[in-house]
């Protein structure tokens, strides 16, 4: 199979890999796939609480150089998002982007699926921290 | 003189060789000027062309320890499959209709079976354990009064394990069914001898000796027992009744060639080749931890490495290696979708399936090349483990098999 341009841009030079650390109220971490399919993503943001500006993506992935490519790619458009704009990424943005094949489109679904995980998990750890009571020091 | 080292490395000799410049010398000339029909029997021109696969037809016998007339010849071993599995069949369908496979077989055989099953046959498949071998007594056992045949392929394709095919002919023996075996992958590579072995009907194909695409031939025993098959194709009733067709007199000739050097030179040309693939496994295996060998190392095919590394996707580090040809066993790179369903059947779990590479060394590869390759492989499943959240994951001391997935 041929791989565009793109994609073997990325797969040669990946952005942003790495880790954030996942217990860190700021960080939210998205792990979707399976290794048994033969893909598993995981994409973490930083969010400012102030602003909710995604302020750094990171990822890791496990699977096709598309599937590298598409993590890739989306950690680059996360940062300087916020939010809300952040979860208007689609996974045809991804496809069009990486001139993926058609064999490929699960790579970029999961790539949005990645965002979308990690963004709710931020989310629930904003609205979890917010709703919880202060803890009663006891001593 | 040494041979200067080529960009792209060809390291997948099991799925074709390269011709050997022998074979295509031997078959020019019944390109152009011997160009006669071998079934020609009233002039010289027919003659020649007969003499030629008469010729082929004992360096093929020969190599195998048949006779030249137990040689039948096809368009190739997927062809040879199909004419005997459903040659037999139908030829054997009042005595029974039951037929024994396994799991791994090539897909010529695993299709055929479900063709045949179709029809009416039932097949059974053994599994095979986790070192790729079929279990004996589970052969035995699945052998009833209606079984007519087994058929156990001598060595894998993928895996490179080969079968212990002396006592799964003993056994077929015993119980007075008789035995195929796909061949193809051990023909000219380590001794096959249908004599010794117990073969009653083996296919082989010139492509993976060395010899052209589009010739094999089905050995079909002639003596204790004689063996009889229904014709598949029908016509002129070319090779004694059991393949119609014009004989392709430059490919029969090539296979003849293939296996006259293959007959000369496989017992030196193994051992180098295991030295090469084993230098290739020490170097793998003694540079990156977590790198698992899939199926026997002990019954194996002396120029195959079947890899797991884990962690690492198999088509992501085809990328990586792009100026090495090898295969995977990842679902990315077959037309399917599907990992490998031979290293499924070994019970290696999916991700170690998608994670393998198949090594197959061959005539034409160095030592220099096996450097450049373990290196060349040795660095891009560092700086692909490095991208792997699975990696980080077995490092922090997750059991992966205990985590819940998002699968999609």
């Amino acid at each position: 199979m041929a791989y565009s341009d793109k994609v073997l841009e990325h797969y040669n030079h990946p952005r942003n890999v790495g880790s954030l650390d996942k217990n860190s109220p700021d960080v939210g971490t998205g792990m979707v796939g399976a290794p048994e399919c033969g893909d598993v993503m995981k994409l973490q943001v930083k969010v400012n609480p102030e602003t909710g500006v995604i302020e750094d993506a990171k990822f890791k992935t496990f699977g096709c150089g598309s599937a590298i490519a598409s993590s890739s790619l989306a950690t680059e458009w996360l940062r300087g998002k916020t939010v809300d704009q952040a979860l208007e990424i689609k996974n045809t943005d991804i496809v069009n982007e990486l001139a993926l094949p058609p064999v490929k489109i699960h790579c970029s679904v999961l790539a949005e699926d990645a965002i979308k995980a990690a963004i709710s998990d931020y989310k629930n750890k904003r609205g979890v921290n917010e709703s919880r009571p202060e803890p009663v020091a006891v001593s | 003189m040494k041979k200067e080292m080529k960009l792209p490395i060809y390291f997948d000799n099991h799925a074709t060789t390269q011709l050997d410049p022998r074979v295509l010398e031997a078959m020019m000339p019944y390109f152009t000027t011997v160009f006669g029909n071998a079934a020609s029997r009233n002039h010289q021109f027919g003659w020649e062309a007969e003499e030629a696969v008469e010729k082929a037809r004992k360096q093929i016998a020969d190599l195998i320890g048949a006779t030249p007339k137990e040689i039948v010849f096809t368009s190739g071993a997927t062809e040879s499959n199909n004419l005997a599995l459903k040659g037999i069949a139908e030829m054997y369908a009042e005595r029974g209709n039951h037929i024994i496979t396994q799991a791994t077989e090539h897909k010529a055989v695993l299709d055929t079976c479900k063709r045949l099953e179709k029809e009416g046959v039932r097949v059974t498949y053994l599994p095979v354990k986790q070192d790729g071998l079929i279990d004996l007594d589970q052969l035995r056992d699945a052998v009833t009064d209606k079984t007519i045949l087994i058929s156990i392929m001598y060595a894998n394709n993928e895996i490179g394990v080969v079968q212990p095919i002396k006592e799964i002919s003993k056994i077929a023996k015993e119980k007075g069914v008789l035995f195929h075996t796909d061949a193809v992958q051990a023909v000219g590579k380590i001794p096959v001898n249908v004599i010794a072995d117990g073969i009653d009907v083996l296919s082989l194909s010139a492509h993976k000796v060395y010899g052209p695409k589009g010739v094999g031939a089905l050995y079909v025993r002639r003596r204790n027992p004689r063996v009889q098959i229904t014709a598949q194709i029908d016509g002129g009733g070319h090779e004694r009744g059991m393949r119609s067709g014009t004989l392709n007199v430059p490919g029969i000739v090539g296979l003849g060639a293939a296996c006259e050097i293959a007959n000369r030179e496989m017992a030196e040309e193994s051992k180098r080749l295991q030295f090469l693939r084993d230098k290739l496994k020490d170097k793998l295996m003694s540079q990156l931890d977590e790198v698992y060998i899939n199926g026997s190392m002990e019954h194996r095919l002396p120029h195959n490495l079947n890899i797991s590394f884990a962690y690492v996707e198999g088509e992501s580090l085809l990328m990586g290696i792009n100026d090495i040809a090898v295969s995977s066993g990842s679902a990315c790179t077959s037309a399917t979708l599907e990992p490998s369903y031979v290293l499924k059947a070994l019970g290696a779990g999916d991700d170690l399936a998608h994670s393998s590479i198949r090594f197959g060394l061959g005539r034409f590869n160095t030592e220099e090349e096996v450097d450049y390759v373990a290196n060349k492989v040795v660095d891009v499943v560092s700086k692909l483990r490095e991208l792997s959240p699975l990696y980080e994951m077995a490092k922090e001391g997750v059991d992966l098999s205990k985590v819940t997935w998002a699968a999609h």
